[in-house]
Formats: C-alpha cells, sequence, structure tokens
C-alpha cells in the first residue's frame, strides 16, 4: 500500500516535554522498550528534535519532501524516494557517510549514525506503519501537537479552522451592528 | 522489565484474577464507565523522563531532564547528572512514604495520649500486657496504666522530634544490626527529622553525592520500619488489642443484597473501629430496619479494612484496585475514607451510583464528596452521624443497578507476632526447627499495593503460589494479603497446595501456610518476627534465610517499605521498576553494593515465577551460610 500521510505540526500546542524524542529512539531501538533500550550498545538514536526558538517549541521531523534537496545530492543514490511513494529512504549499503545530505538539508533533521557513520533519518516509522500504526512520535505526543494526516485531510482541518474563526468574527460583527442600530 | 505487561489487550478477563472483579469490570465496559486501567491506558505512553527518574523539578532553574539516550543535556542547570537527580527523586519518594506512615502514628499517639489523661471518652487501653512491655522497652518505671500509658505516649512523640540518641525501638534489633547501621551510619535519629533532613538534603545545591543520599535515604527508611510504623503497629495494639486468629470473609461477595452496606477506606482503625460499634447500637439497627434493611453491613477496603479484620474479623471487600469496582456494585450506601490510596477518581464514579463518599480527616478532602470531620473527643457520636448518613441513603439505591459477585472466600486472618509464637505453643522452636530441619525452607515477607500495569493480584498469587511449592511459609501485609486471601491462600486447606515439608508443619500446627500479619503499617511485625528469629538463632536478620517481595507496588509508602526491609538486610525483590533506572550507578548501589554495606539489596523483577527463583536461590544461600 502505498503510503500518502506526512506529520503534520501544532506549534501552539507542543509543550517542549520531548516525548516525541524519546518515543522515536525506542521505536528504532532493538528492544522497543525504553528500559532495557537505554542500555543497548549502540544507543538508539531519536531523528525528530524539538528545538527552542525565541519563546516557541518547535518539533523538527524529516518532511519527506516532493523536491527533496537531499535525494538531489546524494552521491551514490543511497536516497531515494520510491515511485509514488511519500517516504524519503536511505539505503545504508549504498551510503558513503560523506554528509552532503546533511549539509543541503532546509530543516536539518539528518544525522550520523552510532552504529556505522552512515546518515540516518526519519523513516515515517515505517515498521510501524506495516503494522497499522501511527509513527512513534505521533502517538506519543501528550498534547496531540503532531498528527498524520494526508495533506488533503491537513487542509480540510486547517479550513475548518480558519472557518470557525471567521464564522465567530462574522457574529461579532454582526451582533455589533444590532446592538447600534437597536438605539 | 517490560513496562507494557498489561496494556496491550482490553479484555477485561485481563485486568484481574479476582473472581469478584471480573464480573464488574464487564459492567464498567458495558456501561462505559473509566476506571484505572482506562485511564492507565489514556496515559501511554508514560513520559520517559519520569519512569527512568531523570526529571528534576527541585528549583526553578529547571525543570530539567537528563536525557537517556545521550543526544541531548547530560546535565540539570545547576549541573546535576542522573546520578544526583535519580538518588534525590528516590530520597523524596522514601521521605514521603515514612512521612505517610509516621504521620498516621502520630495519630494514634495523640488519641493514646488524649485516652491517657481521659480526654477521650470512647477510648480505652485494650492490650496492657503489651502498654506493660512497651513502658519497659522506654524505660518507664509507672504502675497506673493511664500514667504509664500517658508517659510513653509522651516519649514516643518525643522520638518524632531531634534525638542525641537513636530510637528506643531500636532495642528490638539484634545486635549486630545495630552494629551494622553504626558502622554504615545510618541509626535514624528522629522520625521527622530525617524526613526533614531529607527535603533539606535534596534541596537545589546540597547534597549531591549519591551514595551520601542513598544512605541517607535508607536511615529515614529505617525510622519508619523501626519508628513511625512500628508506633502505628504496636499503639494500635495497645487501643484495640492485638489480633488473635480468627476466620472472616473476603471479596466483593461480602456485600449484602438487604442491608446497609458500609464500606471503610484508607489506613487508620481509630474512627473506624468506632463506626463498627456504631454499626452494632440497637437503636441504628433499628432505624435501618424501619426504612426497609435487613441491618446494618460493614466491611473494609485497603488496610483500614484490615486494621479491623485483624482485630474484629470484619469482612474484607478488597484491595486497592477492588475500590472503583465496590461502587460499580450499585450496592455501597457510604464509602468512608480517612487517609491514603484513596482515588480521587471516587466522588465521579459515586455520581453515576447512589454511594455517598463521606471523608474524615482534616488532612484529606475530596471535591464531591461529604466531609463529617472526625475528632477524637466526640469519636462515638461522630461515627453515629456516619452510620445514620449511610442508612438514610439506603432509600436511594436503585435494585435495578445492583450487582453484588458471589461466593465470597473465606479466610483465617489475625497472626501478630504473639498470636503467631502463641499458635506455635508459645514458643518460637517450632518455627525454628521447621527452619533447621528443612521442612520449612525458608521464610517471605510479601507486601504491597496493586497496580494497574499488573494483572490485579496476579503477581501477588503467582509468587505466593510459587513459594509455597518450595516449602517457603508467607507472612504477608497490605494489599499482598488481601489479594492471598481471596485467591483462597490463608485457609489451613492451602497446605495441600504447598511442598511436603511445609505442608506437614501446617498440617500439625493448624495454620494456614500464608499468615496474615495485618496492614501495611504492620509490616512492621515481619521486621518484629525477624528479629525474634535473629536473636534466638544468635544471628543477624540478614543471616536468615528470609527475603521480601512486593510484586504489586505502586505507592510512594512501599519504596519506605521496601527501603527499610532492604535496610533490615532483608533481599527485596520489587515486582513493578522503579524510577531509577537512569542512573546506572544508582542502579548497581541499590542492587548489588548495598549488600556489603547493610546486608540487604533491592532485585527489580517483573515476572512473579523469576522472582520466586529469586528468593529461592537467596533462601538457599543464607542456609548455606547458617549450616542447616
Amino acid at each position: 500500500m502505498s503510503q500518502s500521510k506526512k506529520i503534520f505540526v501544532n506549534i501552539d500546542k507542543c509543550l517542549g516535554c520531548h516525548t516525541c524524542e524519546i518515543e522515536c529512539a525506542i521505536a528504532h531501538s532493538n528492544t522497543k522498550d525504553l528500559l532495557t533500550a537505554i542500555s543497548e550498545t549502540p544507543l538508539p538514536q531519536y531523528r525528530i528534535n524539538t528545538e527552542y526558538f525565541e519563546g516557541e517549541n518547535i518539533p523538527f521531523q524529516c518532511r519527506h519532501c516532493e523536491d527533496a534537496p537531499c535525494v538531489t545530492v546524494c552521491p551514490t543514490e543511497a536516497i531515494t524516494r520510491k515511485e509514488g511513494e511519500i517516504i524519503v529512504s536511505i539505503d545504508e549499503e549504498k551510503c558513503i557517510g560523506c554528509m552532503m545530505c546533511i549539509q543541503v538539508c532546509p530543516f536539518g533533521v539528518l544525522k550520523s549514525s552510532r552504529e556505522n557513520g552512515v546518515v540516518t533519518k526519519c523513516d515515517l516509522c515505517i515498521e510501524r506503519l506495516n503494522e497499522g500504526k501511527n509513527p512513534a512520535c505521533v502517538e506519543a505526543c501528550p498534547t496531540n501537537a503532531l498528527s498524520f494526516l494526508t495533506e488533503v485531510e491537513m487542509s480540510k482541518k486547517r479550513r475548518e479552522e480558519a472557518g470557525k474563526k471567521i464564522l465567530a468574527a462574522f457574529r461579532r460583527g454582526s451582533s455589533a451592528v444590532k446592538e447600534e442600530t437597536s438605539f | 522489565m517490560s513496562q507494557k505487561t498489561n496494556l496491550e489487550k482490553k479484555n477485561t478477563n485481563n485486568r484481574s484474577i479476582d473472581k469478584s472483579a471480573i464480573p464488574l469490570l464487564e459492567k464498567a465496559e458495558n456501561e462505559g464507565i473509566e476506571l484505572a486501567w482506562d485511564r492507565l491506558e489514556k496515559q501511554q505512553p508514560q513520559c520517559g523522563f519520569g519512569l527512568l527518574g531523570v526529571c528534576c523539578r527541585n528549583c526553578n532553574m529547571g525543570p530539567c531532564r537528563i536525557d537517556p539516550f545521550r543526544e541531548g543535556p547530560q546535565k540539570g542547570v545547576c549541573g546535576a547528572n542522573e546520578d544526583t537527580i535519580v538518588a534525590r527523586n528516590l530520597l523524596r519518594m522514601i521521605a514521603a512514604g515514612a512521612a505517610a506512615h509516621s504521620d498516621h502514628a502520630r495519630d494514634v499517639v495523640e488519641t493514646l495520649l488524649m485516652t491517657a489523661r481521659g480526654q477521650a471518652p470512647d477510648y480505652e487501653l485494650t492490650d496492657l500486657e503489651k502498654l506493660k512491655a512497651l513502658a519497659e522497652l522506654f524505660g518507664i518505671e509507672e504502675e497506673e496504666p493511664n500514667k504509664m500509658a500517658e508517659m510513653l505516649a509522651l516519649k514516643v512523640l518525643d522520638g518524632y522530634g531531634t534525638r542525641e540518641e537513636g530510637l528506643e525501638w531500636l532495642k528490638r534489633a539484634p545486635k549486630d544490626r545495630i552494629e551494622v547501621w553504626e558502622e554504615a551510619g545510618v541509626i535514624p535519629r528522629g522520625v521527622d527529622r530525617e524526613i526533614v533532613e531529607v527535603m533539606h538534603r535534596t534541596h537545589m545545591g546540597v547534597d549531591t553525592d549519591y551514595v551520601n543520599l542513598i544512605l541517607h535515604g535508607i536511615r529515614t527508611a529505617l525510622s519508619d520500619g523501626w519508628g513511625g510504623s512500628m508506633v502505628a503497629t504496636t499503639l494500635q495494639d495497645v487501643l484495640f488489642g492485638t489480633p488473635k486468629p480468627t476466620k472472616t470473609k473476603v471479596n466483593l461477595g461480602v456485600l449484602s443484597e438487604n442491608e446497609v452496606n458500609i464500606i471503610i477506606h484508607g489506613h487508620e482503625p481509630i474512627l473506624s473501629e468506632k463506626i463498627l460499634e456504631a454499626t452494632e447500637d440497637p437503636e441504628l439497627i433499628e432505624l435501618a430496619q424501619k426504612i426497609g434493611a435487613e441491618g446494618i453491613n460493614i466491611s473494609g477496603m485497603c488496610c483500614t479494612g484490615i486494621e479491623l479484620l485483624m482485630r474484629k474479623g470484619v469482612p474484607m471487600a478488597g484491595n486497592f484496585l477492588n475500590q472503583e469496582l465496590a461502587i460499580l456494585t450499585g450496592a455501597v450506601e457510604a464509602m468512608v475514607v480517612d487517609v491514603q490510596c484513596i482515588m480521587p477518581a471516587l466522588t465521579d464514579l459515586s455520581d453515576c451510583y447512589h454511594t455517598e463518599i463521606i471523608s474524615t480527616s482534616p488532612k484529606a478532602k475530596f471535591p464531591g464528596a461529604t466531609h463529617i470531620e472526625f475528632e477524637a473527643e466526640k469519636a462515638g457520636e461522630i461515627a453515629k452521624k456516619i452510620v445514620r448518613k449511610a442508612i438514610e441513603n439506603y432509600k436511594n439505591r436503585i435494585p435495578a443497578k445492583v450487582d453484588i459477585p458471589d461466593s465470597p472466600t473465606e479466610a483465617v486472618v489475625g497472626f501478630s507476632v504473639e498470636a503467631r509464637v502463641a499458635g506455635l505453643g508459645g514458643e518460637l522452636d517450632p518455627l525454628l526447627d521447621a527452619i533447621k530441619s528443612g521442612k520449612i525452607r525458608g521464610v517471605a515477607g510479601l507486601v504491597g499495593c496493586n497496580n494497574p500495569k499488573i494483572k490485579h493480584d496476579y503477581s501477588h498469587v503467582t509468587l505466593t503460589k510459587e513459594l509455597l511449592k518450595n516449602n517457603v511459609l508467607c507472612v504477608v501485609g497490605g494489599c499482598n494479603a488481601t489479594a492471598n486471601a481471596k485467591a483462597g491462600l490463608l485457609l489451613p486447606e492451602a497446605a495441600e497446595q504447598c511442598g511436603e515439608g511445609l505442608k506437614e508443619v501446617c498440617q500439625s500446627l493448624g495454620i494456614p501456610p500464608v499468615l496474615h500479619m495485618g496492614s501495611c503499617v504492620d509490616n512492621t511485625r515481619i521486621l518484629v518476627l525477624a528479629a525474634e528469629v535473629a536473636n534466638a538463632l544468635g544471628v543477624d536478620i540478614s543471616d536468615l534465610p528470609l527475603a521480601g517481595a512486593a510484586p504489586e507496588w505502586m505507592s510512594e509508602k512501599a519504596v519506605s517499605i521496601g527501603t527499610y526491609f532492604v535496610g533490615s538486610g532483608i533481599l527485596t525483590v520489587l515486582g513493578t521498576v522503579p524510577p531509577i533506572l537512569g542512573s546506572e550507578k544508582v542502579v548497581k548501589l541499590l542492587t548489588e553494593d548495598a549488600e556489603e554495606v547493610i546486608g540487604g539489596k533491592f532485585a527489580v523483577e517483573t515476572d512473579p515465577y523469576k522472582a520466586a527463583e529469586l528468593m529461592l536461590d537467596h533462601i538457599d544461600k543464607k542456609r548455606e551460610g547458617l549450616g542447616i
């Protein structure tokens, strides 16, 4: 089944708790359990980073860009996206660890693997998706700042949110007009 | 060591092994009622920093966290690393647990003092023999009981403050044990003092050395086990009588279809003893009959229940995870609560049924509950008011909503140290001989709570059964005891489930293989028994073939209990993972190195079969050491 959903972020809801990072590392560990994952060698790595800028928390994760600079720049074609798929993935066998992708990524979400120096990144929790689950970060977020939707669903959600605000403004406006004309 | 033990399957059969709980779990499912298990699911995944103990909120430069995957920060703003943060957090848990036990005990001492001074006319000195023995322990030379009790109460209260010498209660410990404590510098000086010192040491910029911190944690826990909790147990015995073996019934089936049901829930016997008396008041029984009930039925929940179970044989409705289910029966007119382990969820749940939650302690109020405050001076009058309130609520019971599980289980309870020794013919010798001959391979102290992370009662009962098969005599307390009682293991007939040696001993003495020692403060009875056995053999507690376990623990009190077991030289196996795994050094100290310093150590094992193996290995090692 081709995957058509992406991770969307509502920055207003992010409390900066770093739970997404912890759960990402667990999802990419061998044992899949926090209490044992922290003793694995090498330590599992998370592929999402919550940063703090100018008073706001922002979770950064791979956007799986349509025209992905990392895919374009990779000299060994290690980073690719399969025809018609969303996920930009890395073939560890082909990666030579030149870090060109890290230089060109507009979001800074690629990193060097502790295990073997190749590049590692968000794989949208492909293992979990195959089990019918959401990505670990989305599932874990206690405030639902992260959601896993198609862009159509996301646009619809944005319109609904905007619609509520517009309606509220209109209603306030029209009741103000009524109050004035009742004099 | 998985946190996810009980979470994957939503089937209610996976939530409990208590046969009285299962129909009510199904009822909750059908009616869409949210219970602790559902709330645990909604909390998933629980905060990883919290689970590992690496989150520090002790100052407002924070909150700070240490990244367990070593990509993010490795130090808090003040520079504290994971070892300091984990140790400080653990100490605060111990302090809270020790405070809960010791503050409960403070109320008991104050009641004893008021009783001795004639200010609490509804109470009397019941066990004068025990009072005399305590007076001797405290060096009180006085013959008149009230005077004796007054002096004792004042001396005990004095032990709460700062003392130059250790607590008098420590004299009950074997000589070797006291030397170990002195060597390690962990002799508790005063009950409140150690708790206050935890708060001081864990304040920003005070104690940073995790070893120094943990040693003080042990000292604080000892001030609970050989202090606060021991005060509560012993003085409750003086006021209300030392438990003797008695037969009673347990599980939610003890609720009555045609009577006014009152459940007493929480931890203190001071008021509930008086409520029991009020339920026997002919005037109130008549009032209940006048409104159509056949009578008044009182039963217990958690440790308040156990206090009355042990001394008066009052039936037990259940343990910690039964509390919400009791309300779901639709048959409880009043749940009277005092302090500790009372879920805030009860008041919301009682909105769906007719149950009135009646809070009684000035220390514990619950929005949505009816508050009838307890005062020792007017205890009898207040108890009657509460019972009357319950009777009045009977008319609001909706028969269609009533579902009482059938067939309660029988149990023999009430094994205080004194009763146990009496049951053994007044001497420890039969027990010692059975241990020496190997008929009894060893003794296990099994304690602790319920925790929805583990199938309700499963680990308690599974571990007990494994130990019994292997000829280990089990002494149990708190919610563990109630779990084993519900499973029918507190009956002499349970000897059939034991190995040959233990079976023979139990059958010849006519005792159950699992002995109910009481509430969670009564875990100190296990310490006293261990000390008596060690003294009789002329060894330290840490030399005994004895191990402890808290298979389903959840509360801070359990952390204090586990730590005073370890501090008293006993291997203690924890069945749920404590929030310390974020520091390898703290883990190593508590699970390995502690043994060399203090004679006891912790082990963490969520699988009850493997926990039994750990305990048996330990018991065999100790037998070898004693040359038996």
